[in-house]
């Protein structure tokens, strides 16, 4: 099993990974950590002319801290990132979610913006900057742009990216007091990819109320996606309500099927992982309101 | 920028266990294939060949991954340390591969070398792990003879535990 042949080019910097976008817009493959990107490539399901490794690009390296968000380079490694402190208590959901990403030898080298790029629907880091509202952010030639994570992502392996850009880096809101996360999914074996994940944001009212919540779905439909859960605000944070917002949830999706699920097996798992999450969720937001 | 052709043979230095060597890599050509066929190390095993059984698995640079999903001419100037490495030179097992060898923690061998390199990696992380922290490692390895209760036992076995 061998990659078709290929150029393989280096780039030191930015700029330069640009010009060889240009030079081979969409024949050229882009390669961080390679652990979707390479099977692809072994298996010849991607063919590109060129394959463009970005790993030697320092500044796809940085992390910068703010005090609405976090900023991560693309190439900062899974396992990196669960060794970060200030990002592990900053985004807790992205926590909770990259014990799930892969196994220990692939989140050594795995990075948060190639899987962010690569797009799998049932990715986990995708999920995460979804439900929280993230953004990716994308340099070409022309300048930079910074795309809602929400809207980013538009079906099976496919991204807002043009073909002359590269995915530089990507944000992420930082935790809000009285405000609770939630991450789970089923897969065959654990680090093999969601059958269904689900993923919670949700602020609790002082009174116990829900002041707002984020549902994110992933494995389900072809894309990562927030659920539409605006009418249970100001509904009590209770399990009850959980498995309310979770039922209604997975009456309106359109799952996908495959060897692994059916539809049903799938609205079923939203029902289950949806009824969890959301009642840990709230569970940890009253948490932080009795701790404050 | 470095920029290799399609069928140019680049050549590519590493330190294996210690030692750079030297062999020539199309940029296509897989570290695993590297090791194998130009600097002729046989202990790291090729399986599936897109990330999934754990086979290959080695520690490049520093990092316990695999090296299916890696091409020879990224690797040019890194450390990669191999299954080759882990014993002395007159073939002494070290307390790792005696505890395998002593837990019947390998029947056919093939998953052997990359789950031995992972563990190694592991260990020096994590020098006293909880058997759900060894599971959890072992879960990017696949293993079709032994079931793992006998791999967990021995690198339980190995941590000193």
């Amino acid at each position: 099993m061998k990659p078709v042949a290929f150029e393989y080019c280096r780039p030191d910097t930015v700029e330069e990974a640009l010009e060889l976008l240009k030079e081979f817009g969409s024949d050229a493959s882009i390669i961080s950590g390679g652990l979707s990107l390479g099977a692809m490539l072994n298996m010849r399901l991607v063919r590109p002319k060129a394959l463009i490794d970005i790993n030697g690009i320092d500044e796809l390296g940085n992390f910068d801290a703010g005090d609405a968000t976090i900023r991560t380079g693309t190439l900062i490694r899974q396992a990196g990132a669960m060794a970060m402190p200030a990002l592990m208590s900053g985004v807790p959901l992205l926590a909770k979610a990259l014990p799930h990403v892969g196994h220990y030898q692939t989140r050594s080298r795995g990075t948060l913006g190639g899987s962010v790029a690569h797009a799998d629907p049932s990715a986990e880091i995708p999920l995460t900057l979804v439900t929280l509202s993230g953004a990716v952010t994308l340099r070409s030639p022309g300048g930079s742009r910074e795309v809602p994570a929400r809207e980013f992502f538009q079906g099976l392996l496919t991204t807002d990216r043009r073909a002359d850009e590269l995915v530089t880096g990507l944000t992420w809101p930082i935790r809000r007091g009285q405000t609770g996360y939630a991450f789970e999914e089923l897969a065959q074996r654990h680090g093999d990819f969601a059958i269904a994940a689900v993923a919670v944001e949700a602020t609790v009212a002082g009174d116990g109320t829900i002041a707002d919540v984020s549902v994110g779905l992933g494995g389900v439909e072809d894309r990562p996606f927030v659920a539409a859960t605006a009418g249970f605000v100001g509904k009590p944070a209770t399990e009850a309500t959980a498995s309310d917002i979770a039922n209604t949830i997975a009456e309106v999706v359109d799952p996908m099927v495959d060897l692994q699920a059916n539809a049903d097996y799938r609205r079923q798992l939203v029902r289950v992982l949806g009824t969890r999450t959301l009642t840990a969720a709230f569970d940890d937001a009253t948490g932080q309101q009795e701790a404050a | 920028m470095l920029r290799i052709k399609p069928d140019q043979k680049q050549r590519v230095t590493i330190t294996v266990n210690g030692k750079a060597v030297s062999g020539y890599a199309e940029p296509r050509m897989l570290l695993t294939d590297f090791l194998r066929h130009e600097l002729g190390l046989y202990g790291t095993h090729v399986g599936c060949e897109h990330g999934v059984c754990g086979a290959c698995t080695a520690i490049i640079d520093g990092a316990a991954t695999r090296s299916c999903l890696r091409y020879a001419v990224q690797c040019d100037g890194l450390d990669i340390q191999t299954v080759e490495g882990l014993a002395d030179p007159d073939g002494t097992l070290n307390t790792l591969q005696k505890a395998f060898n002593e837990n019947g923690a390998l029947q056919c061998g093939f998953c052997t070398a990359g789950i031995l390199m992972s563990s190694t990696k592991f260990l020096q992380e994590n020098p006293k792990p909880t058997d759900d922290e060894i599971r959890d490692m072992l879960s990017g390895h696949i293993c079709r003879c032994t079931g793992y209760t006998q791999i967990v036992r021995a690198i339980r076995q190995a941590s000193g535990q």
